[in-house]
């Protein structure tokens, strides 16, 4: 019996995120006495992704399904797919993106086993660790489920190298037509780094005061070759797009470099940016919490600070 | 149209939870437990819809302690029409609390069930798709935006690339996201009517559903706490610091 993963793409190119899951994969499959991993693609003219996927370190096989129903990642379509599949499989794993967070617990509804979410540590081949509460605490959980079903924090894992070389396997599954249907997708359209993986990322908060203020972090952004991310005062004032979230119920980040601006550190920001390995925070009140994580704080005016951290640069 | 809204009691947002020194949990004694701010934000959007005339009845459902009653009350003040408290003493998972409002859901013949996305305690983030697998419906998670018309339902979702825009037929399950609403707070009026709304409690027994957790808790733990690090005077030093550690 072995491990699948779930590989997440747009259509050309395997996700990041993906690797970090594999790496946690990896982790697990030797748990269990190295058992295979296959990783399964599906997606609708996606055999380059397939065959980018026969290179992840660890993966023995890519089941490959091309197939119209899969072009969206509707929750409903690969639900019944990967619940057909979970008959060969001990573990269902991959990365904690809104896709599988999505789908996964409809598997593990169907498989009657309780999903682990966000897994930060593989402690055995079953027993893992996760965050509770916005972070503040560590669980450590042991389950009695035969099948496990589980989600990566991604931050928590290295990058899964791209050196095997498996075999793909294409199969087809007919499944019943779906009761929801996929209208549209508005994704946000960037040339900088994708915020989930950057290795700097400067974010602005409520201090920014609007959206045309956040042109003084994308010029820095610039200097910096840096993602943008926000807090969710940032994105619910309109700011900026959803997308940009950090925190517990945003995206979780851990940069080499986290500049916060004009973010007070709420605990749910600090739950998606405080395993950053350098955190400098440009805040005007220097009892602001977010001081209490940086590494490097400056008390001021951000509209002075930021022109002025553009021409240093 | 019926919709049933799940709430549960966590811990309030507001308050930074202390791991007990044994390792065996967090400490929750005295602290201001409230409604899971997700799901007030699903309250919020049932009763809108009610509003809209799209519904008839606002049903709330809370299992847990014998206190889930007052989330149930806040519920209730804020326009839910009645309540029902699955009692028990027991840890219950997210599993068995989806099967659980499964068979309410059927008794109840509810076409559309509102969640929160996510429990701020647990961030478990599971319980509606397991709902919507358990009964063979369709899910529109993270929502931000909900218009029902007819027999369907479309939701505006908010993905890790932008938003996405799915239609479901009813009966289906949605989950709420922070930016769908922003939730009343209840008039004292309304806090006085709610106290007389229908209540009616459970046993989670009644259910029929297996409680037993499937997660042995085997410690919980402090996570790595980080050190309050050095202010700088100006651009001019937080430049020269972030190039002595090689950040820049
Ligand atoms: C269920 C739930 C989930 C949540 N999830 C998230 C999440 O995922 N991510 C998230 O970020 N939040 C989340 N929040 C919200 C969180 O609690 C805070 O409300 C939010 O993070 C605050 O954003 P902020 O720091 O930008 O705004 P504020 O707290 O208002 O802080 C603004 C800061 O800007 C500073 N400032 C103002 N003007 C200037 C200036 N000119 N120069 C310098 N500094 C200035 C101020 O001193 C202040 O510290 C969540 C809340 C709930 C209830
Ligand atoms: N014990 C419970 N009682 C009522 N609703 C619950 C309970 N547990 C979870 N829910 C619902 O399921 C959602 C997601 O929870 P979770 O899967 O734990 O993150 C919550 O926002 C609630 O709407």
């Amino acid at each position: 019996m072995s491990i699948l993963l779930y590989v997440e793409h747009d259509g050309i190119n395997v996700n990041e995120a993906t690797l970090k899951a594999a790496a946690a994969a990896n982790q697990l499959a030797e748990h269990m006495g190295n058992v295979e991993i296959h990783a399964l693609v599906a997606g609708s003219g996606t055999i380059s992704v397939a065959e980018q996927a026969t290179k992840i370190a660890g993966v023995a096989k890519v089941v490959h399904i091309d197939n119209a129903a899969y072009e969206n990642p509707l929750a409903e379509n690969l639900t019944q797919l990967v619940q057909n599949l979970m008959a060969d499989y001990m573990v269902l794993i991959a990365a904690a993106t809104t896709t599988a967070k999505n789908f996964l617990p409809c598997v593990a509804a169907l498989q009657d086993v309780m999903q682990i979410s966000d897994i930060i540590e593989v402690k055995s081949a079953s027993s893992f660790s996760r965050p509770i509460y916005a972070g503040n605490a560590i669980q450590t959980l042991e389950t009695s489920d035969e099948k496990l079903i589980i989600t990566v924090r991604t931050t928590a894992f290295e990058t899964a190298e791209l050196s095997a070389n498996a075999a793909i396997t294409d199969i087809t599954f007919a499944a019943e037509e779906a009761t929801s249907s996929f209208i549209s997708a508005e994704l946000s359209e960037s040339e900088r780094p994708d915020l989930a993986s950057a290795k700097i990322v400067i974010s602005g908060g409520r201090g920014m005061g609007s959206g045309e203020n956040f042109s003084l972090i994308e010029r820095v952004a610039d200097k910096l070759g840096a993602a943008i991310g926000a807090s969710r005062a940032a994105v619910d004032a309109g700011y900026v797009p959803n997308d940009y979230q950090v925190g517990q119920t945003g995206k979780v980040v851990a940069p080499d470099l986290y500049i916060a601006v004009g973010i007070s550190g709420a605990i749910q920001h600090l739950a998606g940016m405080k395993d950053s390995k350098i955190i400098v925070a440009i805040n005007k009140d220097e009892d602001a919490p977010i001081f209490q994580v940086a590494d490097f704080g400056l008390v001021a005016d951000l509209f002075d600070i930021l022109p002025e951290l553009e021409k240093a640069l | 149209m019926k919709i049933l809204v799940p709430v549960k009691r966590v811990v309030d947002f507001n308050v930074k939870v202390r791991v007990k020194a044994d390792g065996t949990g967090v400490d929750i004694d005295n602290v201001k437990m409230s409604m899971n701010p997700f799901d007030e934000i699903a309250v919020e959007e049932a009763i809108r819809l009610k509003e809209a005339g799209s519904a008839d009845e606002v049903i709330v459902v809370s299992v847990g302690v014998q206190q889930c009653q007052e989330t149930l009350r806040t519920a209730l003040a804020m326009g839910a029409d009645r309540a029902i408290l699955v009692k028990t003493d027991a840890l219950v998972e997210p599993l068995a609390v989806a099967k659980i409002l499964a068979k309410i859901a059927e008794e109840e013949g509810t076409n559309l069930v509102i969640l929160g996305k996510q429990s701020i305690d647990d961030d478990c983030n599971q319980t509606g798709q397991m709902l919507a697998a358990l009964i063979g419906r369709p899910q529109g998670t993270f929502a931000s935006e909900v218009v029902v018309e007819d027999d369907k339902v479309t939701v505006i979702r908010e993905v890790d690339g932008g938003l996405e825009t799915i239609s479901m037929s009813l009966p289906a399950i949605v989950t709420a996201d922070l930016r769908l609403n922003e939730p009343r707070y209840a008039s004292l009026p309304n806090i006085m009517k709610a106290k007389r709304k229908p209540l009616s409690e459970k046993m989670a027994e009644d259910y029929g559903v297996d409680l037993k957790p499937r997660h042995k808790i085997i410690a919980i733990s402090e996570p790595v706490t980080r050190e309050a690090g050095i202010k700088v005077a100006d651009v001019t030093e937080l430049v020269a610091k972030l190039k002595s550690v090689g950040a820049i």
